[in-house]
């Protein structure tokens, strides 16, 4: 097999699927090649769409490889699939999937604590749309449940790991842009509380996913 | 202050204590770091009070922070104890709550890059849209964003603030329901796209008037008829119909 008969497999394979496709799963139709030597060859159809003003991408998401439109085109892909859009998050819904996120796995009364407000009907919405999961119970007085997110998720957002979560220093350059547009402004976020979304732990790039399921240090 | 009305809105309102003082804050230009209790609580209790004439469903948190605000407030009136000042520094009564609210900020940052990514990759359209979303004709026109209770509360007590003195004495009578005045809401955004919030009070004859119809609107966005969007924060609202209608 030539590699541009195994890039035409990885297209087809990709063009054909519903979901992202990963790694290991294009290996089983493209079997003389190594895992590594498949994420090339990825690699090289993604640049050569773009090379090639091709109307679609190579994206990695959810841990694997998916085609889609060129975002360039959303306007006019607009005018067929106008009605093709995922339903809308609140706020708070937003704000809640949020400290999901980056504190996974957590129990709702820790997402309480820190919204300041009841999350049932908000958490019930995230549950329905498969945007966040049950994904254990955690140790000690009425066993709570654990919630996390979801490969939807990830898609949905166009992440492809967790790992890929904006850092807290990006954060940190949102919330300083904000605070440009104040009249004078001291920075907020800094001295007092230097890493609030990943509990204390000194990284920075490398956000959650590192099972926390012991209490908020207070 | 109560008034006899007919119909209680049950909004489920999903913003907390932690989101009105930021909102306060950010509004204000407060720096949280140096937290000014004494205005703050003052004009937390104002919104507070405001839910409470309007008969929302507060939940028990509000009044748990208010409370919260109080004794803070309090305590930082209290000379400091000199026994313990020679030990160690005395802890800012204000430091529990500084925190809680620079972590949520945090969050609520979060909540806005993940929004932001998430309209990045909508432009993108897959063969399937990815499982569990449902799909709706809403397209939501960057770079408006909804309006929170809060928003809706300043603009309520701005329109309130209009209203001539006179007015304040009316006899109540119960002329206005909140039914009648969500079937002329209705009437009025089909006719009209787009209305800026205060016009739909341009009518109104008095204070009870304005909050009937606040809370017909207030009922059109709970049954996600009518959706009240800003520009940036703090602009104008304007109310439209949800066009998934």
């Amino acid at each position: 097999m030539t590699d541009t008969e195994a890039k035409a497999i990885i297209e087809a394979a990709l063009f054909a699927a519903e979901k992202p496709l990963t790694i290991s799963e294009l290996r089983s139709a493209v079997e003389e090649y190594g895992e590594n030597q498949i994420q090339d060859l990825a690699l090289q159809l993604q640049s050569e769409c773009v090379a090639l003003g091709r109307g679609v991408r190579l994206v990695e998401v959810a841990g694997g490889w998916q085609v889609v439109t060129d975002p360039a085109l959303a306007q006019v892909l607009g005018r067929i699939y106008r009605k093709v859009r995922p339903a809308r998050l609140s706020r708070p819904g937003m704000e809640t999937l949020a400290i999901i996120a980056y504190r996974q796995p957590i129990t709702k009364s820790e997402i309480e604590e820190i919204r300041g407000v009841d999350v049932d009907g908000v958490l019930k919405s995230l549950l329905e749309r498969s945007i966040v999961q049950i994904v254990g119970r955690k140790e000690g007085v009425g066993r709570p449940l654990l919630y996390g997110t979801t490969e939807v998720f990830l898609e949905r957002f166009g992440l492809k790991s967790l790992e890929h979560l904006p850092s807290i220093s990006e954060l940190q350059a949102t919330l300083q842009a904000h605070e440009a547009q104040r009249p004078e402004g001291v920075p907020v976020g800094q001295g007092m509380v230097q890493d609030h979304l990943t509990q204390g732990q000194n990284e920075t790039t490398q956000t959650t996913q590192t099972t926390q399921t012991t209490d908020r240090p207070d | 202050m109560s008034y006899p009305l007919s119909y209680r809105v049950r909004l489920p309102i999903f913003e907390g204590p932690l989101d009105l003082l930021l909102f306060l804050i950010k509004q204000s230009h407060i720096d949280i770091v140096n937290l000014p209790i004494a205005r703050i609580t003052e004009q937390y209790l104002e919104y507070l009070k405001l839910m409470q004439v309007l008969d929302l469903e507060i939940a028990g948190d509000f009044l748990v922070m208010a409370a919260t605000l109080i004794q803070i407030k309090s305590k930082m009136l209290l000379p400091p104890d000199e026994t313990a000042a020679e030990e160690k520094e005395e802890e800012d009564p204000r430091a529990e709550l500084i925190r809680r609210l620079m972590e949520y900020q945090q969050f609520k940052a979060a909540a806005e890059r993940l929004h932001e990514m998430e309209r990045r990759r909508s432009a993108m359209f897959t063969r399937v849209p990815p499982e569990g979303q449902a799909l709706e004709a809403e397209w939501a026109e960057e770079p408006f964003f909804e309006a929170s209770l809060f928003d809706l509360l300043t603009a309520l007590s701005d329109v309130l603030k209009r209203v001539p003195k006179e007015l304040f004495h009316e006899i109540i009578q119960d002329e206005f329901t909140v039914e009648q005045k969500i079937v002329e809401l209705r009437r009025r955004l089909a006719a009209e796209p787009q209305v800026s919030f205060s016009k739909l009070f341009e009518a109104a004859k008095g204070k009870m008037e304005i909050i009937t119809i606040f809370l017909a609107i207030l009922e059109l966005i709970r049954l996600k008829e009518a959706i009240a969007r800003q520009q940036e924060a703090f602009s104008e609202i304007v109310m439209m119909r949800s066009q998934t209608i």
